[in-house]
């Protein structure tokens, strides 16, 4: 298991390096989170690995499940899955903890499973179909079709400056 | 990056190797005394004082560069044999090299030296150079600094040369007026010969060289045409030929006196009307503490020693944490083992911290000059007293200082200490008075910034809060949640918006960055009587002896400095006494008690007080609470984490760290904690679903 994460791990790596992309073309990471698959840029992955048990925070809200260790640093886990209102996770050791840059921080994204490396072309990602922006759709940047299916991409910004904003304020 | 920033980081390059030739200076100063004729060292010495002029001409250090120029010519001397490297040259240079650090840590500090600071020393050399180490004075008045003549026109540029023939010279029936001639046919000279050093005419040795020439010219020529001129002779004498444009030379009279080559004098301009700060004074008047020999190394490789040395530590108490389960015999060696590998780790990480650790007096010494200036501004006389400059703390949190200061200090005197008028109507010294203080408590540092100004009128603060819409009207505050007031985000009580503050954009940031810093900031207040602010910062990012104390399934650490005692309180000296408010009777003292388990939401945990455990603790302010946990689980030195990195602050939660078993436990910050209240039923966390075994 260990391994697979690993290695997924550098060939990420590897993607970022840009050996392989050019024009425009993005990649993206997609992942399940319940019955559905998200995408988000493959240049905020920083490390892919299992889930594993996490200290929680006093009094913050329930999707960010607590804190781990990564090799020293203190990394906040948020479970995806509740972030868009479908419930807390109930974490095993076949969970996936994305872990990823967004905003000058380290943060992971608890999902079910990493799912695939898409390379996609700038003009077939889709915007998302106008409608009243609230609820989990403030997160979505755009759709992109994979194999017949949709792929809905995650603006990592949108979702944190929310996260962040929600937290309680230290000076009230 | 900006390019502010850029120049910030240049400049700090600049005076980092600054101190590091300076304190290389000092020993080869010393190898050179031993040895006059050691060349290699003079080299080096030249060298270093010439890179200091360089890097400092690059930042417009113009006094800097004035004095490391003469120090610099009078090397030059040494190394060309002009001047005799007698004892008296040495000592001449030690002090000179004084003079330069103080220069230097003047430039650095922003502080300007006494006007005429360096100049005295500055003659000396020269006189040094005149009469080539020898002590024999040269009775000259002090040369008065004249601006140069104007610049040249068009392609014309000025030199100054000085030419001293040998005797030798004369030996190779070379003359030097043949030389002076063709130099004329270069352009516009003007010579003075240098008489000085000629003797009476029965003492006079006709073999003997004893002018020199000293010779402005005017010319289309270059450097190297000019040195041609001197291609046959300048073997057989000591010659110095230098540009004249770009510094100005104080030009002597050239029919009576010798010039002054290479002198340039204090600024007159600065001599004018300049207050002179305790820091200037300090840093130009004393002698350089700094001549430990050190050497520079980048910060992140420290951070990284840091770091691996952080995470010895934690593989060390896993491993003590397995070997006492093995339960071997007292004395096995695997047991003396562990407890020598304990012993060492813990002297490592002592090692490794230390390097980090700085006293605070890099920030302090910036505060005069601020002071100055701001007093200046706002035409209210103060007075700065500092306190405990030496005072160490981590590097990181020293850089971090010196924002929040100086918008501390600046505030102390706009808004802190009134008008000389209503000081002296209050019966008050018209000069106010601010102090700056640092000291050490437990693992904190203390930084007190008082004034003895009006203090916090509480009721305006309070009116202009309501004004802005911080607070309602109907709020009932207490005096600490007032004064609390001043940290909010765009607050100012100013009455009228100055150039110097009161555009609030003051404490909401210097709290910001404080709790960046793993701080607290703290305001006390008497009406009339001055306001103090104390910055409650950890000494170090890094350790922390800790209680591990249980609650429920969670783990968290006390700071050990803070706690007084713990123990089980018997059921009678427990009460409730107003909405859930608990308190314990200790020796006469009622104490808060605060239930961890309440505050943060713990499931399971134990509920009354007389079935675990109350921990007392105090505060930095000196307040005690009791903090009621399920269990001590033992006392461990921890590594601090920052939550901050990639959270935001966690009410109560001052940092995080790694237990032996990988696990991240929360550190509780005791004055968060001491003023936070119970929390009602319906704020509860949901709880998390526990699943995998760590």
């Amino acid at each position: 298991m260990a391994t697979e994460f690993e290695s997924m791990t550098s060939q990420i790596a590897t993607l970022q390096s840009g050996a392989s992309v050019s024009g425009d073309v993005s990649q993206f990471i997609s992942f399940r989170v319940g019955e559905e698959e998200f995408a988000i840029d493959i240049m905020a992955v920083r490390e892919i690995k299992g889930w594993t048990q996490t200290t929680t925070l006093p009094n913050q809200p329930d999707y960010l499940l607590g804190i781990l260790n990564l090799r020293g640093t203190i990394v906040p886990i948020y479970d995806l899955r509740c972030r868009f209102g479908l419930g807390l996770t109930i974490a095993t050791r076949t969970h996936v903890v994305i872990i990823v840059s967004v905003l000058e921080r380290t943060v992971g994204l608890l999902v079910d499973a990493v799912s695939d490396i898409l390379t996609v072309r700038g003009d077939a990602i889709r915007p998302i179909p106008d409608m009243e922006r609230q609820g989990s759709t403030q997160f979505f940047s755009g759709i992109i079709t994979v194999n017949e299916s949709m792929v809905v991409l995650l603006s990592l910004e949108a979702l944190f400056e929310r996260a962040v904003a929600a937290l309680p304020d230290l000076a009230a | 990056m900006s390019t502010g920033n850029e120049f910030e980081q240049f400049r700090k390059t600049f005076f980092e190797e600054c101190q590091e030739i300076l304190s290389d200076l000092d020993g080869l100063l010393a190898t050179l005394a031993a040895d006059p004729s050691d060349r290699e060292c003079l080299n080096a010495i030249f060298r270093g004082v010439h890179s200091i002029k360089a890097g400092a001409g690059a930042f417009s250090f113009t006094r800097l560069v004035g004095f490391s120029h003469n120090l610099e010519a009078a090397l030059d001397g040494l190394r060309d044999g002009r001047i005799a490297g007698t004892d008296q040259v040495t000592q001449l240079l030690v002090r000179a090299v004084d003079t330069l650090a103080a220069f230097v840590e003047a430039a650095q500090c922003g502080a300007e030296p006494r006007a005429g600071f360096g100049d005295e020393l500055s003659r000396d050399l020269l006189r040094m150079m005149e009469t080539g180490g020898e002590e024999r004075p040269i009775a000259s008045a002090a040369p008065k600094p004249e601006a140069a003549t104007a610049s040249p026109a068009g392609a014309l540029s000025r030199f100054r040369i000085r030419f001293k023939p040998h005797w030798e010279m004369f030996r190779h029936a070379n003359e030097p007026l043949l030389v002076l001639r063709e130099l004329r046919q270069l352009g516009t000279c003007i010579i003075a010969c240098d008489m000085s050093r000629l003797p009476a005419i029965n003492a006079l040795d006709p073999e003997e060289s004893y002018l020199c020439w000293l010779i402005e010219i005017e010319t289309v020529a270059s450097a190297a045409r000019i040195e041609e001129v001197f291609e046959f002779v300048e073997d057989d004498c000591d010659l110095m030929i230098e540009p004249m444009d770009g510094i100005e030379y104080p030009v002597a009279s050239p029919a009576e006196e010798p010039a002054i080559p290479g002198l340039v004098a204090g600024e007159p301009e600065e001599a004018a009307g300049v207050v002179r700060a305790n820091g200037g004074e300090e840093g130009a008047g004393k002698a350089r503490g700094n001549n430990v020999s050190s050497i520079r190394v980048e910060l992140s490789r420290v951070d990284r020693l840091v770091n691996m040395v952080g995470e010895l530590v934690i593989t060390q108490s896993m491993l003590a944490q397995q070997i006492a389960d093995l339960a071997l015999a007292q004395g096995s060696q695997a047991v003396r083992g562990q407890e020598d590998l304990a012993m060492l780790t813990r002297e490592l990480q002592e090692c490794v911290m230390a390097i980090r650790m700085q006293p605070v007096k890099s920030v302090f010494a910036r505060m005069p000059r601020l002071v100055r200036e701001v007093s200046a501004k706002l035409g209210k006389p103060i007075r700065l007293v500092t306190a405990g400059e030496l005072t160490e703390v981590d590097k990181t949190v020293i850089e971090e200082l010196a924002d929040p200061l100086t918008h501390m200090i600046r505030n102390a005197i706009d808004h802190g200490v009134e008008s000389p008028e209503m000081r002296r109507a209050a019966g008050k010294p018209e000069e106010g008075t601010i102090e700056l203080t640092a000291l050490h408590a437990g693992s904190n540092i203390l930084i007190h910034v008082a004034d003895d100004g009006g203090g916090i009128d509480r009721d305006r603060l309070f009116r202009k809060a309501v004004e802005k819409g911080i607070v309602s009207a109907n709020a009932k505050l207490s005096e600490e949640e007032i004064d609390e007031l001043l940290f909010s985000p765009g607050f100012s009580t100013a009455e009228k918006v100055t150039d110097v503050s009161g555009r609030g954009v003051g404490m909401d940031v210097v709290r910001r960055n404080i709790v960046k810093l793993g701080g607290r900031i703290q305001v006390q207040s008497a009406l009339g009587k001055g306001t103090r602010f104390t910055l409650v910062i950890p000494l170090t990012l890094a350790v922390l002896d800790g209680m591990i104390v249980a609650v429920g399934t969670e783990r968290y650490i006390l700071p050990l400095t803070s706690i007084i005692e713990s123990y089980r309180p018997h059921p009678r000296t427990v009460r409730v006494v107003t909405g859930g408010m608990q308190v314990a009777a200790v020796r006469g003292e009622y104490v808060r008690l605060v239930h961890l388990h309440d505050l943060f939401g713990v499931q399971d945990a134990v509920t009354d007080p007389a079935q675990g455990l109350v921990v007392l603790v105090e505060t930095a302010q000196g307040n005690k609470i009791g903090v009621v946990v399920d269990e001590l689980i033992g006392q461990q030195q921890v590594v601090i984490k920052s939550l901050t990195d990639n959270f935001d602050p966690v009410r109560g939660i001052s940092g995080a760290t790694i237990l032996g078993n990988g696990r991240v436990a929360l550190i509780l910050d005791i004055e968060q904690l001491s003023a936070m209240s119970p929390r009602t039923g319906s704020e509860r966390l949901v709880p998390l679903p526990v699943d995998v075994a760590a």
